[in-house]
Parts: structure tokens; C-alpha cells; sequence
């Protein structure tokens, strides 16, 4: 009998249309159950409303002046006209005075026609600005393999200070200088590279326009596919087969696995792999030093380290946690250092020769990539990283429309995985696939049960006891930076003894992560993690530590996990940053 | 403040005429005795008296006080605040100088009947960094008030606990608005908050909050003295009491001074600041400071008060009235107006940010003669959208100089256009 409460309702009117709706609605939520869409640029779904924009005004009887329908809460009786000749003109204008300070090259920005400024301006129908053009000429920042600020593009929306701030709670970002000299900038207006940024990228998901995009590969990806001395392999990460479909317009949650891998094909790569094949490796390898630091009564708890995002975030603010890091590398990272060695070895290629290329759903990955320890191999063990709105552009710029490939598998021995791997895509995946490995090597017995719904979902920190034997696991999963802050501030309060933790840096992990098909929302984030355990569901194997060629891999090459091969190639170390 | 046989001496009583540092003569011309008188009545008296008496905001809203003091004392909470805006900073206005450096006990009486009136026990004044002299005068007495048992614990043995704090501004014209003046308060950026919810709801620290300009306060002391009636015989019916004004530009007397409401500009420029100053005539009048209307002298009748104003779309603001003669240029008085609001915009919401700045491109181009034949045309679709959209007074106030000035002297803007506008 859990009925909730009731929320009461109110009968307004809108544009003569009689509604009856909650009273905890704005108006322009009113507005949109009576099939008006009132224009709106500030405002945010996943965001507080912050009514800066003043694009959503509306009229509401009895009031002095207009008002914005994004803060406005509805009330009794209240008359609201959203189409008036005032409404129009004062809407035009204020567009048109964002446009005036917005720089009119649309057609060399990575927004081009997936850009919010650019959509409203043609709805409005704007076919000249009135007002003097006025030109900011700030400074771009191109200090981070990852992410690129252009602030003459910035239209001061603020959306971005909200995800630094309040979903990342890392607070970089922040309105600088007052009237027509504000911009959102870096505290002292300094790079981005002298700063504690985490390179997670989700301001670029925050912004409207152009003015925060991902450092691009683009480039240097072409050069090394057309060039005949080099043997470039491409691995793909687990979140990019259900979003990369967004970039040819499928419905956010398609999954689209096998016409990846054919594009990949079609653009020219010659092995095409999958870092699902290394998240079950890094599975295998961290659930034995989970078992390890158990039995072996070290430093607890295990903290996850696949996230390079929450990995610079944890150097720079919580440097004394560092310890409870695993020494794992991430998927990528093991992909690479494994290419360029067992790889090469299996082949008879000179590692110099082999140019690895990933597909990820992230930013910070090129921050990753580009960190000096990645050398393993003897080389840089990454070489390009595309984002997945870097390969959409490629593969459009090709003339591969993805929705009409054929689907084909990826190749051996590289490509084969579990849907353990899978899960990786989604909040909590990483800690799933560890328990379906952890219990049977602990127990060595077959888990009844492979699916554990607790660690699944978008709540921001997720707690769970599991049972493994005689051992009762403490679990917890946290995904955004700002959930990690608060998961260990409780640490550092001794208010979470939790054996084992799963970090993400981004909300919904890395299907919602900062390389994802813009726009991502946590509606959009939803859909992706539905379609990454129906990848989970559909595979034969569900459990890393039956991939067949991982085993192949630790009979030829590695010994057994954590062994000295599996130490020198696939685990790391970390560094405080100021 | 100006001599003239028009003056009152109500909320001036004591300027100039007691030692401003000292408590002891304050308290000999009745100093604290509203608000002993308070302390023996219910907070639901006190605010009555006051709601009764229609004293209304002197900062420029002209809201009425009592009400604000009802809703705040009716809100429930664990703490409430009571503020005194003395963030004075409207251009040509500086009233409430006088009445913190000449009767700084006064104000501090006030907020104490405040506090108590509406269940608070912590007040604030927030005032701008340049008022030094009246940081200091007011710090003074806020000292010898606690010393003498007028502030602190169990004031007077009545069992009420008040104190008050002084937080100094930083310079920035935007936070003399409610909200962004919270958000300073706070340690925060000064930027405007969205309404509703209201001070009285949420204001400082998202508590209910009274929030009162020093002149709207330092009438709260006549008001328990004298009574609500006494207060309504003076002024107008609805916009009854005093107002000081502030007169400055080209008249031969200016400076303050404190009259009755509803006195027309006329007998302001003429009789109390003796006329213009030079050989020239009257050209423009800007009533109520930078956001206020740049007016013709066909206005000199009208009556200075919150309604008569009103009804002509106009507004008192703080009271200040800028007077210009015919040497001087509307342009560059509208030019000057605008570079002041493009500077003071917080820069939050588009139709002030950047509608300030076009004013000041626009209006440059005007004065520099190379302007476009629509300038006037843009112009006043800019006012539209920041008086209609803008998140705060400011923004909904800042093109409304220009706009007038364009209304009224129209002539004198086409005559800048190389090629007529």
C-alpha cells in the first residue's frame, strides 16, 4: 500500500488551452504537457534552472514584466501566453544580442549542426544580426591532450560551472569579471594543464555550443592509416558500440557492435579489436589482488582504477587514498602494452611498426594515453585516441554511414570477450564482473546467480554486502566525481569500510562519459546502460575469467595474474599532483 | 543640508545638532525611547504600528515596510535576519550618508525595534567601502549601544537578545539589489538572485530576512514615538512622511534635503535649491538617480510622490535629481549613463550584459556622429528586452535614461546623425 503522496494540482491556462497539472511544475514543464515547447537555452534536463539566458520568457497576466518559464513555478489559476508579438520580439533580441558577441564561423566549429545557438537561431529565423558585432578575442586553451576551451564561443550559460561544480564537485569553472566582461574561466584565467582538472570531460556535454570540445586525433589517426609502414589496430571500448549509433541518428541505446566493427574495417584499419578483450584481462587481474589484499590482510579498500578521469581527480585531491588504488591498468592501457608485445611477439611485427588506435568514450583517455609511464612496451603504448564523436566524423567524412553496414566480429586473437567485459560500459559494470570472477575463484563454485542488481542503476553511490563463502563483502559504487568526493570524505570520516570500490568519473560511467555522441542526458545514459547489459546478456560467456583467449594468454605469455610479466605490462603505479 | 524654510526636520532632527559619536546625547533627545517603548509591546503591535503608519521603502521600490516586516515575522525558523541596505550607491544620491554620519544611534535603535518585531536576533548593515566615515561612526555606536545594554544579551532586562554586525561591500553598484547583496553578504559573488522566493521567505542564508534602506529605518524610532497617525499627516495619502532629496548639476543650492512627499520638482528646484545657476535655462531633470528618467522641464509640476509618479511610469528611486541647463549635452549625458550600467552590470543575464554594452557601443557611435539610421530604432528594442526580461532592477532599469532622454529630446539625437537618422 505505498501510495505517495499526492502532489496537488492547479488548472492554468495556457495559450487558451485549460490544463490540469501539478503544482510543482515550472511553467515550461506545464507547457510542454500541453504540446508547447517554449525555447530555452540555459536551461539544462540534469541540471537546477539558473534563468540567465532569458530566451524562455513568457507573459503571465496580472505581472509587470515577463517572466522566465524555466523558474517560474505554476499557480492556481494562473493565464500564461507564450506567443506574443512582445514574446517574439524580445526573444529575437536577446538571441540576436548573444549572437552579436558569438563568432559567425559555424562552418569551421565541431558543433556545426549539432549546436543549440545555431538551432535556435534557425527556428527563430534570424537572417541578420542588428546589432554591432562585437568580438571578445580570448585566449583558446589547447594546454591538455584532452579538452579544448575556445571562450569567444562561450554564450555565458553557465551550464558547464553547474556540472564543475556541482555534479564533478571539482569547481574549475567559474564565472570571472562582471557585465559584458564575464567569461566562465579557470581560477587566474590559467590552462588547463596547470590546473587539478580531471579532463573528464563533462563540461563539453554541458555546453550549448562550441566552446568546450575534445583535443581531436582526427589528424594523426589519418596520417598513420595511409601510411604503408605502419600496421595500426584499432580497439574499442565497451560503451562506444551502444552510442555510436546516436552519431547516424539511431535512438540513443541501439546496439550497433558488428556495424562498428565493419566501419573500422571500411576505414582502413587492419586488425580490429576490442578492449572488452582487456577489461575481462583486467577482471582477472584485479580480482586477484581484491583476493590478495583480503587474504593477504593489506591496505583496504580496493579502489577501481579503469577511469582516467577519476584517477587524475584522485592524485590531485586525495593523494593520501592513492594506496587503495589497483594497480591495474586500464583496459586501454593493457590493449596497448599487450599490442605492442604479446601481439607483436605472435606476430613477427616490429612494435615500432604497430600504431594503436582506441576508440573510447572519453577524454581523459587522452590524457592517458599520453602519460609518460605508458611505455611498458617500449614505446608508447597508445598512440591516437578517438573519441566516440571523433570516429562518427571519420567515418561520415568517408562516406560510411553505419546504419547500412553489415555487421562483422571482431578479430583474434584481441577481439574476443565476455559479457563481463561489456559491463564495463555501465556504473557499477566493473564491480559486477569482478564479483562473477571473484566468487568462483574464491568459492570454486559455479555463481547460480550472475547478475547483481544492487551495483546496477543510476543512484549516485550504490552500497551492497555480498556473501562469497565464508567472506562477506563490502561493496560500494560511486559514479561522478562529486559521488567520489563524498565516498571519501566518508572514507576519510572511517565511515566506509568497504573491501572493494567502484570509481567512475562520469555520471551513468563511461556510457555517459565525455566523449559520448552529444547530446548526452541522463535519459540518453539510461537507454545506454539498458543496451549494454542486453550486450551482457546476449554472450556466451558472462565471465572474464572464462575468456578463452585470456587464458591462451596467461598459458603463452603472462604465467598467471599478478605473476612478473603481468606486473611489468599491466599494472601501474601513481603519482600526487599538487 | 540645504536651508530652506520647506524643510523638515523629522529623520534629520539630530544631524548637526548632536555630537553623532556620542550616546549620551542621543539619548537626551529621546534616543531609545521607541525602543523601550517596543520592548514593553508585542512584536505583532510593532508591526502594526508600522504596517498602520504606510511607510514605504525608501530605497526606490517604495514597497511597503510593514508588510515585509508581517511576512517575515509570520515565517517560521530557526533564525532570521534583519538588514539594513546602506550600500548607497546611486549616482548623485547620498541620503543616507548623512543619516549614518550625522545620527548613526538612530539606526541602530531602528533595527533593534526590528529585530524584535520580527523574531530576529542578528542584523547586518551592509555598507559600501567608501563611507568610511559612517563605517566608523556607525561601528562606534554600535559599541557604546552594547556597552550601554542597547544591543547584546537581554537587552534593557527585557530578555530580547539583538546584536548587530557591520559587513563592508566591495565596490560594486549590483549589490546594493536585495539579493545580490545576500550573496555578497554570504562571501559569494554579488549577483541577483531569481524571484520569488522573496527576502521575507529566503533570503540571507536562506532564511526569512528583513531587508530596509537606512532612510526607510531611521523612520521607525518617530514612527513608535509619534505614531502612526502623526507619520500619516505628512506627505500624501498613499506616500505618506518624508523623503530627503538629493539635488546636484546645474542649481545654485544643492545638497539634501528632507521634505514632505509629494512636493513638486518646482518648488524643489526653484525655491529650495534657488533655480539654475547660470545665464541658461533649464534643460533636463533625471529623476531618481542613473536608472531613473531623463525628463523635459513640462514635468516640473509633477508631485513627488510613489503613485503620482507611477501613474506617468516614473519612479522616485532614491530621490536623487540630477539637474542639467541648456549648455549641456544630452548625448553625452546618455552616453555617460550607459558606460556607467555596461561597468555595473553583474553580467548574469543576456538582455543586461549585453544590452548594456550596445547602449554604449550604440550610443558612441551617436556621439562620434557615425551612426547608423536605425541606432534609435535599436535602441529602443535594447530598452524592450532589458526593461521586459532583464533577471533583475538593475538590468530592467538601466536603459531607462536613455530611453527618456531619446523620448524627450529627440531632436537633439538626430542632429548627431551625419545623415539624419
Amino acid at each position: 500500500m505505498a501510495i505517495s503522496k499526492a502532489i496537488e494540482q492547479v488548472t492554468i491556462n495556457i495559450d487558451g488551452i485549460e490544463l490540469n497539472v501539478p503544482r510543482d511544475l515550472t511553467v515550461l514543464e506545464a507547457a510542454k504537457q500541453a504540446g508547447i515547447s517554449i525555447p530555452t537555452l540555459c536551461y539544462h534536463p540534469d541540471q537546477d534552472v539558473k534563468g540567465v539566458c532569458r530566451i524562455c520568457v513568457i507573459q503571465v497576466e496580472g505581472a509587470k514584466t515577463l517572466q522566465t518559464s524555466c523558474t517560474l513555478k505554476v499557480s492556481e489559476g494562473m493565464n500564461i501566453r507564450t506567443n506574443t508579438p512582445l514574446i517574439r520580439e524580445v526573444r529575437k533580441t536577446n538571441l540576436e544580442l548573444i549572437l552579436a558577441r558569438h563568432p559567425k564561423d559555424c562552418l569551421e566549429c565541431a558543433r556545426n549542426l549539432n549546436c543549440e545557438l545555431q538551432e535556435l537561431a534557425n527556428t527563430f529565423g534570424i537572417r541578420e544580426i542588428s546589432f554591432p558585432h562585437l568580438k571578445k578575442n580570448l585566449l583558446e586553451d589547447y594546454s591538455t591532450p584532452s579538452i579544448v576551451r575556445e571562450p569567444d564561443k562561450c554564450i555565458l550559460c553557465r551550464r558547464c560551472v553547474y556540472t564543475c561544480n556541482e555534479v564533478q564537485g571539482v569547481g574549475l569553472l567559474q564565472p570571472i569579471n562582471r557585465g559584458s566582461e564575464t567569461i566562465i574561466g579557470t581560477p587566474y584565467e590559467l590552462p588547463l594543464s596547470d590546473l587539478a582538472c580531471a579532463l573528464c570531460g563533462q563540461c563539453i556535454h554541458a555546453c550549448p555550443v562550441g566552446a568546450i570540445t575534445e583535443n581531436s586525433h582526427i589528424d594523426r589517426v589519418w596520417q598513420a592509416l595511409s601510411s604503408p609502414d605502419k600496421h595500426v589496430v584499432v580497439q574499442t571500448a565497451p560503451a562506444v558500440r551502444v552510442s555510436i549509433g546516436e552519431e547516424f541518428n539511431l535512438a540513443p541505446g541501439s546496439i550497433v557492435t558488428g556495424q562498428l566493427v565493419a566501419g573500422l574495417r571500411r576505414l582502413g584499419f587492419t586488425k580490429v579489436f576490442d578492449t572488452d578483450f582487456t577489461a575481462d584481462l583486467t577482471i582477472v587481474e584485479e580480482g586477484s589482488e581484491l583476493i590478495e589484499r583480503i587474504t593477504g590482510s593489506k591496505t583496504l579498500p580496493l579502489i577501481t582504477s579503469c577511469s582516467p578521469g577519476w584517477i587524475k581527480f584522485i592524485e590531485h585531491y586525495y593523494p593520501e587514498f592513492l594506496p587503495h588504488l589497483s594497480s591495474c591498468k586500464s583496459p586501454q592501457q593493457m590493449f596497448g602494452a599487450l599490442a605492442k608485445s604479446y601481439y607483436a611477439e605472435k606476430t613477427g611485427l616490429d612494435p615500432k611498426d604497430i600504431y594503436v588506435v582506441s576508440v573510447m568514450p572519453c577524454t581523459a583517455k587522452k590524457f592517458e594515453a599520453d602519460r609518460p609511464e605508458m611505455n611498458d612496451s617500449g614505446y608508447q603504448d597508445v598512440d591516437a585516441v578517438l573519441t566516440t564523436r571523433e570516429l562518427g566524423q571519420m567515418l561520415r567524412a568517408s562516406g560510411i554511414d553505419l546504419k547500412k553496414l553489415p555487421e562483422e566480429n571482431y578479430d583474434l586473437p584481441l577481439g574476443i570477450s565476455t559479457g563481463a567485459g561489456a559491463i564495463f560500459g555501465a556504473t557499477g559494470g566493473v564491480m559486477e564482473a569482478a564479483l562473477r570472477t571473484a566468487y568462483e575463484l574464491i568459492t570454486t563454485e559455479e555463481l547460480a546467480e550472475l547478475e547483481f542488481k544492487d551495483v546496477r542503476g543510476l543512484e549516485g553511490i550504490k552500497e551492497a554486502d555480498v556473501q562469497i563463502g565464508e567472506l562477506t563483502i563490502k561493496l560500494a559504487v560511486a559514479h561522478s566525481l562529486g559521488n567520489a568526493r563524498k565516498l571519501l570524505d566518508a572514507m576519510k570520516q572511517g565511515l566506509a569500510d568497504y573491501h572493494f570500490i567502484e570509481i567512475m568519473a562520469c555520471p551513468g560511467g563511461c556510457i555517459g562519459g565525455g566523449g559520448q555522441p552529444i547530446p548526452t542526458t541522463n535519459e540518453i545514459r539510461a537507454e545506454r546502460i539498458k543496451a549494454i547489459y542486453e550486450v551482457d546478456r546476449n554472450m556466451p560467456i558472462r565471465k572474464s575469467h572464462e575468456n578463452p583467449v585470456v587464458k591462451e594468454l596467461y598459458k603463452e605469455y603472462l604465467g598467471k595474474p599478478l605473476g612478473e610479466k603481468s606486473h611489468h605490462l599491466l599494472h601501474t603505479s601513481y603519482t600526487a599532483r599538487f | 543640508m540645504i536651508d530652506s524654510p520647506l524643510a523638515l526636520r523629522n529623520i534629520t532632527r539630530n544631524i548637526d545638532k548632536i555630537d553623532p559619536e556620542s550616546i549620551e546625547e542621543y539619548l537626551k533627545t529621546d534616543g531609545y525611547e521607541a525602543l523601550k517603548k517596543t520592548l514593553t509591546m508585542k512584536p505583532k503591535e510593532i508591526v502594526s504600528i508600522i504596517r498602520d503608519s504606510g511607510l514605504r521603502g525608501r530605497g526606490g521600490a517604495g514597497y511597503p515596510t510593514g508588510l515585509k516586516w508581517y511576512f517575515a515575522a509570520n515565517t517560521q525558523s530557526d533564525a532570521k535576519y534583519v538588514i539594513c541596505n546602506a550600500d548607497e550607491g546611486e549616482p548623485g544620491t547620498f541620503k543616507d550618508r548623512i543619516l549614518m554620519e550625522g545620527d548613526p544611534f538612530s539606526l541602530i535603535e531602528a533595527l533593534t525595534i526590528a529585530g524584535y518585531a520580527i523574531g530576529s536576533n542578528k542584523g547586518y548593515i551592509y555598507i559600501r567601502d567608501e563611507y568610511r566615515l559612517s563605517i566608523r561612526r556607525l561601528q562606534n555606536a554600535i559599541e557604546k549601544a552594547q556597552q550601554s545594554g542597547y544591543l547584546g544579551l537581554n537587552i534593557l532586562g527585557s530578555g530580547f537578545d539583538f546584536d548587530l554586525e557591520i559587513s563592508i561591500g566591495a565596490g560594486s553598484y549590483v549589490c546594493g539589489e536585495e539579493t545580490a547583496l545576500f550573496e555578497s553578504l554570504e562571501g559569494k559573488r554579488g549577483e541577483p538572485r531569481i524571484k520569488p522566493p522573496y527576502p521575507t521567505e529566503s533570503g540571507l542564508f536562506g532564511k526569512p530576512t528583513v531587508i530596509n534602506n537606512v532612510e526607510t529605518l531611521v523612520n521607525i524610532p518617530l514612527i513608535v514615538n509619534r505614531g502612526a497617525d502623526w507619520f500619516k499627516e505628512i506627505g500624501t495619502e498613499c506616500s505618506p512622511g518624508t523623503k530627503i532629496f538629493t539635488l546636484s548639476g546645474d542649481v545654485a543650492r544643492p545638497g539634501a534635503i528632507e521634505l514632505p512627499l509629494g512636493t513638486t520638482l518646482r518648488e524643489l528646484i526653484y525655491e529650495v535649491a534657488g533655480g539654475i545657476s547660470s545665464e541658461e535655462k533649464l534643460k533636463m531633470i533625471q529623476l531618481g538617480g542613473a536608472a531613473g528618467h531623463c525628463l523635459s522641464p513640462d514635468y516640473l509640476d509633477i508631485s513627488l510622490d510613489f503613485d503620482s509618479l507611477a501613474v506617468k511610469g516614473l519612479s522616485l528611486g532614491s530621490g536623487a535629481i540630477l539637474v542639467l541647463d541648456e549648455s549641456r549635452s544630452i548625448i553625452k549625458t546618455a552616453y555617460s549613463l550607459a558606460k556607467f550600467f555596461c561597468h555595473e552590470s553583474c553580467g548574469q543575464c543576456t538582455p543586461c550584459r549585453e544590452g548594456t554594452l550596445q547602449q554604449k557601443e550604440i550610443l558612441g557611435r551617436i556621439l562620434s556622429k557615425k551612426s547608423s539610421e536605425k541606432d534609435l530604432e535599436l535602441l529602443e528594442r535594447l530598452s524592450v528586452s532589458m526593461v521586459q526580461t532583464s533577471l533583475c532592477p538593475l538590468g530592467q532599469t538601466a536603459s531607462l535614461g536613455i530611453s527618456s532622454a531619446i523620448k524627450h529630446f529627440k531632436e537633439e539625437f538626430l542632429s548627431y546623425s551625419e545623415r539624419g537618422i
